[in-house]
């Protein structure tokens, strides 16, 4: 464990883009206006599946102020998707040629010098569909009569995956108890406060710029270069400022390409815009997934066996849903020791919205019917939830077999400290119930399906004369602090203040590349790299130091404060300032450049550090509406050694309040493949009254594999919340919620169908 | 419909303004004013991206047309300054970390700007109350209220 004490890490700094975003100052793609620019809509399909059989835009291109429509026959009509390196998965023309796959999938693209023009236009192009049958639910599309939505593959059945370990059926043999349960895991929408948005300007030298609002400039940038048949380098994408992204930002979207094909087409700045309708109806969604649970248990609650079947509805298209397919049934065996598990998750294309990933990356759902099940097993066999999860989790040095190695990690203080929470609360009144749920999350994975032959993060830091710093980095700020976090880790390693660092980030000209926002993996990827540059640019600081102090080369020198000292001796030194303005001349001019980078290696298959958590929700239930009431939630949280204070504090109440949505509100129900709330009157998000405290125990451990033992924080903690209001109203109620999100009207069938079941018995 | 010429006074500064008079607020503020610290998030008066005061009351700028509120003293985050100093609310913010993606944050600065000139000594719950139509999907507002009660506690 170290323990060092930090001069800028873990203390209260202000967010570096603060004063730009309390002011107005800050610029969202939705804010970028260029000279010349055109304004762009999308029209898109009123079918769930049919064929393109014609498409006629000669009356829109009549209206004055029309530029130019474009359709598929305008694009080189190649198939894309984030897992490039896998043809078969890239499965998407976003304007596609020959069928639409969902309801509100682009069909063509406008330009017009206003948007009103642009939206006029919209209803003077003549589309000539074939309707096809269709199906929406993957249990239904799996089946053999079921219409093909995809040429060739085969019941509709996108990608499968497979993870075991231990003999699993002779397990199940040896189990003194098993039980087994169905799950129904709904979609949900990401909502960023900033939709979709795109301005795209394509110059007569054959170079494009694109304004984007994305979670990885660099993604966008090779994406684009791929439908376009441009080279990456005459694509520079530019992300300043990002409305946020919680997973939905960093796959090609259709502002993004039609804006650059219209653009392409013209030559001039063409913007598109989702409205939020758009953003709702075709900008995909967390994955829905329907998942079959079979646990087998000793006597003394060891865990012996869990067999789990997950059909998720992948909607029409692959995106990043691939991921989500791995992740979900990855996390749904954390975060314990199973003596043998095995998952199998098919990800099922349906003629709906596309899925993908969103906060949490498929471990949500996973973890709403893991720790549930897990709570129910121990009603069944009397035994102590808090008790069996202690007795089955993680410790420092477990392997998951053939999947991860677990460095640190701290869910043993963190059942304790909630134990002792949900202990000091005594005993509750009637109908009101706490619930407790513990998961575990990546800091960032280790996949390449994207081929990047990048290193996976890069940062570069540059000393100007007057010792202030530049630092480049290619991880992108979504909202969660994330050049807040490098420009700590950045200050901290060499030894100067926040005021004196500079972050340049989302600009594929200017910065070198990095994957992006995803997986929670730019604190411990991201700062790897930040923090090996930093100390590279000391390194050549204190080296010319040597020499300037006339040093015996023994002793240790360091920065801190921007005071240059000898370890032993920290009185002895001198001003950084100084040393860097002798160090210019003693080399000549040449500015002190540090590099650094992160790749991770041989640190198994999904991820090099896991942190973790366990939370508890304190909530009542109104037994005649079936409303529910959160009185309180707590959570205990392992991620490291915490690096942003305020950044910590905000992402975990910010995954708190979504994972809440997730839990009891927010839903897409759909009609034959059409959304029935794409709105915010009809989609109902949780707003400040009804935000509970949600109070963090910071549990103290340090990752040997992160910058200053940091690892993930902000996205798992999405995971356990969803199961531990289901046990929560277990608890209260006594009825077991099986399907989400946890509606009034689903709490009251429960609560009659208990009471049928108790009438039945006697 | 054809344009007429409107006078509206934003962050105390007067403008004239040649328009449609179907034209909302939220886009003179932003499309003729070039003021696009107001943002917005919805078509359906629901996410108070765009909020503004509209003399001193919280008013969501995509809930009126601009002809209704001519001659009426209009603020926009962009006004809460002054020569540089930024006002209590928006220093709270900064201490409190109140935004993350910053893309709510000039319309909640504007409704706990009102609120906090109408209430001088509210309860919690009032303060969540008062930003019960603006959305933020990043914070879980705790850190918002936590801000609007420092000023109103008079920690600025």
């Amino acid at each position: 464990m170290s323990h060092a004490k930090y001069s800028v890490i873990n203390t209260h700094v202000h967010n570096i883009d603060g004063v730009a975003k309390v002011t107005g100052r800050a610029t969202y793609t939705f804010d970028v206006t260029l000279p010349g620019m055109l304004y762009g809509k999308i029209l898109r399909s009123p079918h769930p599946h049919a064929k393109i059989l014609n498409i006629d835009a000669s009356k829109a291109l009549e209206l004055s102020g029309v530029k130019a429509v474009v359709t598929g026959k305008d694009t080189l009509g190649i198939k894309q998707g984030i897992w490039r390196r896998y043809s078969e998965l890239c499965d998407e023309q976003i304007l596609p040629l020959e069928k639409v796959r969902y309801i509100g999938e682009p069909v063509a693209a406008i330009a017009a010098i206003t948007e009103e023009i642009a939206e006029a236009a919209m209803d003077l192009i003549e589309v000539e569909y074939e309707v096809l049958p269709s199906v929406y639910e993957p249990l239904d599309a799996i089946k053999k009569e079921a219409p093909e939505i995809h040429e060739g593959i085969e019941r509709n059945v996108n990608v499968t995956r497979h993870i075991e370990w231990g003999d699993v059926d002779e397990a199940f043999e040896d189990a003194d108890y098993i039980r087994e349960d169905w799950f129904k895991c709904s979609g949900q929408a990401h909502m960023c406060m900033e939709t979709r948005a795109a301005v795209s300007s394509y110059t007569p030298n054959g170079k494009l710029t694109v304004w984007a609002s994305t979670q990885s400039a660099y993604y966008t940038q090779g994406l684009i270069a791929g439908v376009l048949g441009m080279r990456e380098g005459d694509v520079r994408v530019l992300a300043p400022y990002v409305g946020g992204g919680f997973g939905g930002k960093f796959e090609l979207d259709a502002a993004m390409f039609c804006s650059a094909v219209l653009s392409k087409k013209l030559f001039r700045p063409v913007k598109i815009v989702f409205t939020r309708e758009e953003d709702f109806i075709a900008s995909k969604r967390r994955t829905p997934m329907f998942y079959y649970v079979r646990t087998g248990v000793k006597k003394d609650g060891t865990f012996l066996a869990r067999e789990s079947r997950m059909f998720s509805n992948g909607g029409a298209y692959t995106g990043m849903g691939a991921t989500a397919l791995y992740l979900s049934g990855f996390f749904h065996s954390f975060p314990y020791k199973w003596k043998s598990y095995r998952y199998d998750g098919y990800r099922v294309y349906t003629n709906t919205l596309p899925s993908t990933s969103m906060r949490g990356f498929g471990a949500p759902q996973a973890m709403f019917c893991s720790e549930q099940q897990i709570d129910w097993i121990c009603a069944d066999m009397g035994l102590d939830p808090f008790e069996v999860r202690r007795k089955n989790a993680h410790t420092e040095g477990y392997e998951v077999p053939g999947q991860a190695f677990i460095q640190s990690c701290g869910i043993e203080q963190c059942i304790n400290e909630i134990e002792k929470w949900v202990k000091s609360k005594g005993k509750l009144p009637a109908n009101r119930g706490i619930g407790i749920s513990s998961c575990g999350f990546m800091s960032g994975g280790i996949f390449n399906w994207f081929d990047s032959p990048y290193s996976f993060s890069s940062a570069v830091v540059t000393i100007n004369e007057d010792g202030t710093v530049e630092l480049h980095v290619g991880c992108q700020d979504i909202g969660q602090g994330s050049n807040t976090t490098m420009a700590i880790i950045c200050a901290e390693t060499l030894g100067v203040k926040m005021e004196d660092i500079k972050v340049h980030s989302g600009d594929t000209d200017h910065c070198p590349a990095d994957l992006g926002a995803w997986g929670s993996r730019q604190t411990l990827m991201a700062g790897n790299a930040t923090k090996m540059a930093a100390e590279n640019a000391k390194k050549q600081l204190l080296e010319f130091a040597y020499a300037e102090m006339g040093l015996n080369i023994v002793y240790d020198l360091d920065i801190k404060d921007k005071w240059v000292h000898i370890v032993a001796r920290p009185e002895r030194g001198m001003k950084y300032t100084d040393l860097v303005k002798k160090a210019l001349r003693a080399k000549d001019g040449q500015r002190i450049i540090g590099r650094g980078y992160y790749t991770p290696h041989r640190k198994g298959m999904i991820s090099p550090a896991y942190s973790y958590m366990m939370q508890a929700v304190d909530a009542e239930v109104d037994p005649e509406t079936g409303k529910i009431t959160i009185h309180d939630v707590m959570t205990a949280h392992d991620c490291g050694q915490p690096i942003n204070q305020l950044g910590l504090i905000g992402q975990l109440e910010g995954a708190c309040s979504m994972a809440l949505g997730y839990a009891y509100l927010e839903d897409m129900p759909m009609d034959d493949g059409k959304l029935l709330n794409p709105n915010l009157v009809d989609y109902k998000i949780i707003r400040a009254p009804e935000m509970p405290d949600a109070g963090i125990i910071e549990i103290d451990t340090y990752e040997p594999e992160g910058p200053y033992g940091a690892k993930e924080a902000g996205e798992g903690l999405t995971n356990p919340t969803a199961a531990a209001l289901g046990n929560a109203i277990y608890n209260a109620l006594g009825i077991r919620m099986k399907e989400l999100p946890i509606t009034p009207e689903r709490i009251l069938k429960a609560l009659r169908e208990k009471k049928e079941q108790e009438a039945n018995k006697n | 419909m054809e344009k007429q010429a409107l006078k509206l006074s934003v962050n105390g500064q007067d403008f004239e303004v040649f328009i449609n008079p179907k034209t909302l607020l939220v886009e003179v503020i932003r499309d003729h004013l070039g003021l696009t610290g107001t943002k917005r998030g919805c078509e359906t008066v629901s996410c108070g991206a765009c909020t503004v005061t509209v003399n001193g009351m919280a008013v969501k700028s995509c809930s009126v047309l601009a002809a209704q509120v001519e001659g009426m003293n209009i603020v926009t985050a962009e006004g809460l300054e002054t020569d540089g100093n930024l006002s209590p609310i928006q220093k709270a913010f900064l201490d409190y970390g109140s935004y993350q993606c910053g893309f709510c944050t000039s319309g909640m600065l504007m409704s706990a700007t009102a609120f906090l000139d109408e209430n001088k000594n509210p309860t919690k719950q009032e303060i969540k109350e008062s930003i019960e139509g603006n959305i933020c999907r990043c914070t879980g507002y705790n850190s918002i209220v936590r801000a609007i009660d420092a000023v109103a506690q008079g920690k600025y």
